[in-house]
């Protein structure tokens, strides 16, 4: 890494590019410095900044007085900026307009609300593993199991119809790039902005949604004025933006800890149990979503520095999930560990409002493997794929042992 | 302000061994840091955290759940600023014919006494709208008093009809006196009966009616608006009623019945930490009874609901609990783990 940290106020300051293609690839040194320059730093590049230790970022998620989204999550600062799409009712906004879109979305993804489909998503990853076993036991995880399974249960959940669901990966993949600078990242998705959001706008109608599915009942809501007929199509959005390639990535996180770490998979087996505190794990380890933007709201003091009313703060949630001053260990994929308190979900009232989905999404998919599989390893060299905001994975060779 | 908080920070205090467990931030107890006689028979409430840590968010029309220390629960809106992360306020009325919640508050809670807390829960919301008219009798005005802000806020048309027996027994007249005529104030002995017809005028789609006071001005407002779109009222019962057992002061025992495990609970040690100590880790998150992760389900017993997910009807099924605040009322629970 080359970034040079410096100090003229007192407060440190690097000009390091966080997005830059270098620490995309690999973040952790990144982080690492700006953990240990202090409770803030200062990003010059982008005159903005940063904070990247677990105290710091826990404190300033669960404070929305001080540190508001409603201005956007990402660089882009819509008090003067335009953004690239009407902002999410739920991500990009304060209270008191959160409230509504915030309770509803809750209800409709509580985990009473997806007990019904419990059963049915442990089935069908056992359908997919057994399909996926049945062809060979050495192959590409992220098409074949990763991106396959979501794919396979999420859209139906929704209520999506199954035509153009091959927009779900791009679209979610450039709205996550868009939380970042103007790089190239944002330019290759550029071109095809206008068609995937007229998809994504058109499947958010009522008209072309199942009777039955997350998508239903947030219309339903509308019905019951509990939002308004305005605001259903894009709480509906809210899901296809942050419900897909956030578990894409979880699931390859997870499924990489497990090739890497021969050890864990035993536990596993031998406690099947654990599927769920072992994705939880890989969240906090991998931390799929890496930061997000936070804007001041008002010259908030952070320690003995202050940050001026409406600058930007970049909250690195990953940086936070390996803090040696919260994790003993904090680099090691430990089953033993608890990971609760992780910030790889957020905190506080913008805390991950599909947590529930994206863990029973994993706890099938780990369970149907558990049951089939005895060892996972790499079968060759893995590739990222490159994120402003997300961690992922492009290629995951893996070769199975079956029992 | 942040800065103070994080050198205090409880979030991160590292206990030994290999894992590094928060303490359990103090979410189920309040102290009375202020009582404030605010009209004839009426009180207000401010509590905080005893660590003067944030509390958990909340939204107009919650209830928190107070655990009174003569072991009564009574459920009370929430009336201050949810901008102030660090203050809850209640009002509290002296009513003549309680089972001796609210003469405990007026006549014995002293400040500085600690009192256990549930929730906030919120059965109320306040849905968007640009147009609301709301309907206060008495006590009743709490829950409505952040509504009032928060639609003068987002720049919506409202107004509000506030009935009482006398002027000098209805709460909060200074507050409302800022919002000039959108407020009626309009005590019994002075206009007689609230005019709703005449308030409320012809239906109109679109516009949100919210009340709350005594029965039979519910019923009244049930009756007048029958003509009014289906959703278009919503409600809320002055919140009177008085839960049964009692809250323990004692330790309980929970069973763990996939595990085999027995253990003990005292006060001041949730569920979720006694579990995990006897070796049963339990997934959670945010410890505040807000996220839904550490959700167990319950077999046998009957929990003390702290949480801010279950609705009354689901804490009535006593089916599940969040064991990171949730506790029990009796000797034993028996939980599915
Ligand atoms: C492993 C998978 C996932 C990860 C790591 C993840 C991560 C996050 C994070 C960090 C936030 C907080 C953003 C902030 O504080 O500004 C968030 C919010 C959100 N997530 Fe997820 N997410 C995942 C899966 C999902 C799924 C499956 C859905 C939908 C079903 C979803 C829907 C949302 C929504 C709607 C919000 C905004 C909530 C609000 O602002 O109130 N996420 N997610
Ligand atoms: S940990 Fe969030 S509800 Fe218990």
């Amino acid at each position: 890494m080359t970034a040079t940290l410096g100090s003229s106020t007192g407060l440190p300051t690097s000009d390091a590019d966080p997005f830059d293609h270098a620490v995309l690839e690999d973040p952790l040194p990144l982080q690492a410095a700006l953990r240990e320059a202090g409770p803030m730093v200062h990003l010059s590049r982008y005159d903005v900044y940063a904070m990247a230790r677990y105290a710091e970022v826990h404190a300033a998620l669960v404070d929305w007085q001080e540190f508001q989204s409603g201005a956007g999550v990402g660089l882009s600062n819509f008090r003067f900026e335009k953004p690239w799409r009407p902002p999410s009712l739920l991500l990009e906004a304060d209270p008191p307009k959160h409230d509504a879109p915030r309770r509803v979305l809750t209800s409709v993804l509580s985990p009473r609300a997806l007990r019904r489909l419990r059963d049915r998503w442990i089935a069908d990853a056992e359908v997919l593993v057994d399909e996926v076993l049945s062809a060979g036991t050495e192959f590409d995880a992220v098409p074949v199991l990763t991106s396959a399974f979501p794919l396979r249960v999420f859209p139906d959940a929704v209520g999506l119809p199954q035509e153009g669901r091959e927009n779900l990966l791009p679209y979610g993949d450039h709205a996550f790039n868009a939380f970042g600078p103007d790089n190239d990242l944002v330019a290759r998705g550029a071109p095809r902005v206008a068609e995937l959001s007229g998809w994504v706008a058109s499947v958010c109608r009522r008209e072309a949604l199942a009777p039955e599915g997350f998508g239903a009942s947030i219309w339903a809501a509308s019905d019951r004025g509990e939002i308004t007929p305005e605001q259903a199509p894009l709480i509906v959005r809210s899901l296809l933006t942050a419900g897909v390639d956030t578990t894409v990535h979880g699931l390859s996180a997870v499924l990489y800890a497990f090739a890497t770490h021969p050890g864990q998979w035993e536990r596993l087996r031998e406690q099947p149990s654990l599927a769920r505190v072992a994705f939880d794990e890989a969240v906090r380890w991998e931390s799929p979503v890496q930061t997000f933007f936070r804007t001041a709201t008002t010259d908030v003091r952070v320690g003995d520095h202050v940050v001026p009313d409406g600058s930007k703060i970049l909250m690195f949630l990953g940086a936070a999930n390996r803090d040696p001053r919260r994790w003993d260990d904090p680099d090691s994929f430990d089953l033993s560990r608890d990971p609760s308190g992780h910030v790889g979900f957020g905190m506080g009232i913008h805390q991950c409002a599909g947590q529930h989905v994206a863990r029973l999404e994993s706890e099938a998919l780990l369970t149907a493997l558990a049951r089939r599989v005895r060892s996972i390893e790499l079968a060759g060299p893995t590739a990222r794929h490159l994120n402003n905001t997300l961690r992922s994975w492009e290629s995951i060779p893996l070769r199975l042992h079956v029992d | 302000m942040l800065g103070s908080r994080i050198d205090d920070d409880r979030g991160t205090a590292t206990a030994g061994g290999h894992r590094k467990v928060p303490a359990t931030p103090d979410v189920a107890e309040l102290r009375v840091v202020r009582k404030t006689p605010v009209a004839d028979g009426v009180l207000t409430l401010e509590l905080a955290a005893p660590s003067g840590g944030r509390l958990r968010d909340w939204t107009p029309g919650a209830h928190v759940d107070l655990a009174l220390p003569n072991g009564l629960t009574r459920q009370y809106s929430l009336c201050g600023d949810r901008w102030d992360p660090f203050t809850y306020r209640v009002g509290v009325l002296r009513e003549p014919v309680g089972r001796g919640g609210s003469a405990f508050v007026h006549d014995e809670l002293a400040v500085g006494d600690v009192v256990g807390v549930g929730g906030p829960r919120n059965n109320f919301p306040l849905v968007p709208s640009d147009s609301y008219l709301f309907v206060a009798g008495g006590i009743g005005i709490t829950p409505l008093l952040p509504m009032v802000h928060q639609a003068e806020l987002l720049g919506a048309d409202w107004r509000l009809l506030y009935g009482g027996r006398r002027r000098a027994s209805m709460a909060f007249l200074d507050d409302l006196a800022a919002y000039g005529d959108r407020v009626l104030v309009r005590p019994e002995e002075e206009f007689g009966l609230l005019d709703l017809a005449g308030f409320l005028g012809d239906p109109r789609p679109g516009v949100r009616l919210y009340s709350c006071g005594p029965a039979p001005l519910l019923a009244a407002m049930e009756t007048v608006t029958a003509g009014w779109p289906r959703y278009a009222l919503r409600t809320e019962r002055f919140l009177a009623e008085e839960r049964g057992a009692p809250v323990r002061t004692t330790p309980f025992e929970v069973e763990l019945a996939r595990t085999g495990v027995t253990v003990t609970v005292p006060p001041g040690v949730s569920v979720l930490d006694a579990v995990g100590e006897a070796g049963v880790e339990v997934l959670s998150s945010c410890r505040q009874g807000i996220c839904g992760t550490c959700e167990c389900g319950v077999l046998a017993g009957d929990p003390d609901h702290r949480d801010s997910l279950l609705d009354d009807e689901e804490r009535a099924a006593g089916d599940t609990m969040y064991i990171c605040v949730s506790r029990s009322r009796s000797d034993r629970l028996v939980l599915d783990l």
